[in-house]
């Protein structure tokens, strides 16, 4: 198992047994969980207009939730779901191209270094959802929503020179669970 | 720039690589176990009323509306797909 697969896959085991018992919120869980990682697929990696993008998201959900009894092993969902959307992304260029060859292995070999660092992503995101709630919404904030560091210390009621200081501790914290979660998937 | 220094960068970096969803698609995906109920009780009701039925091929929308039905994109896509006009 690669690393970043490992820390990806934490507790998704639980959360699908769940959904396949008819828990909506487990579901939920679950779309919040990948919904950031299939949607990247389709745009960073694929290049999908924004519309072909939603349409694959839409379409990959709803696979995923019809299909869910056929997946053998819960600790590969992560790989099963990279390749639908990935397949999903493929026949959405190929409806495209009607007129050119699609060449894919090619396309293969131009998206597997984005997909790598979107599983790289993926396992870090997870990462941050067990850190604080402080830190989850400044490293939130100023990673994926860009704030300044003063925008972010009038929302949080900061003083503007701590923020800094604070990020970087948050990021200290990611680092540790990354790194002690790394541990965990090496050693079982 | 010092290790600890270097490793939060890419750190950083990682954070930003995925990009938020659009809100309805997300919120959308969320309610597909109560999409696929709410599809299964129209496609039931359909089999058994044959003026319902007629109606949706006729007019999808209008139908589901009178019958009381809100549907979201993916009803009536999945509808358009089994009762095609």
């Amino acid at each position: 198992m690669d690393e970043a697969q490992g820390v990806s896959d934490a507790g998704d085991a639980g959360v699908l047994a769940r959904c396949r018992g008819g828990d909506e919120a487990a579901w939920a869980e679950l779309v919040d969980r990948y919904s950031r990682y299939v949607y990247a697929i389709a745009v960073q990696a694929f290049r999908l207009s924004p519309a072909d993008a939603e349409d694959v998201f839409q379409e990959t959900f709803t696979r995923v939730y019809e299909r869910l009894d056929t997946l053998r092993d819960d600790e590969a969902f992560r790989p099963w779901l990279a390749q639908l959307t990935r397949r999903l992304c493929i026949d959405r260029l190929r409806v495209g191209s009607r007129d050119t060859e699609l060449d894919e292995a090619s396309l293969a070999e131009a998206t597997d270094d984005e997909l790598g660092r979107l599983e790289e992503a993926l396992a870090v995101r997870v990462a941050l959802e067990s850190l604080s709630e402080n830190c989850r919404e400044i490293l939130d904030r100023f990673f994926t929503r860009d704030q300044s560091y003063r925008a972010i210390g009038e929302a949080l009621e900061l003083p503007p020179g701590t923020i800094a200081s604070r990020i970087s501790r948050c990021l200290g914290r990611l680092r540790e669970q990354l790194e002690g979660r790394k541990a965990v998937a090496v050693e079982s | 720039m010092s290790t600890r220094n270097h490793d939060e960068e890419r750190l950083g970096k990682l954070l930003s690589a995925l990009p938020a969803v659009p809100a309805g698609l997300v919120a959308a995906a969320k309610e597909l176990p109560r999409t696929r109920h709410e599809l299964d009780r129209i496609v039931e009701l359909a089999a058994a009323d044959a003026e319902f039925r007629r109606a949706l091929v006729d007019d999808l929308e209008t139908a589901l509306r009178a019958g009381g039905h809100e549907p979201n994109r993916f009803v009536i896509e999945e509808l358009r797909r089994r009762f095609p006009a």
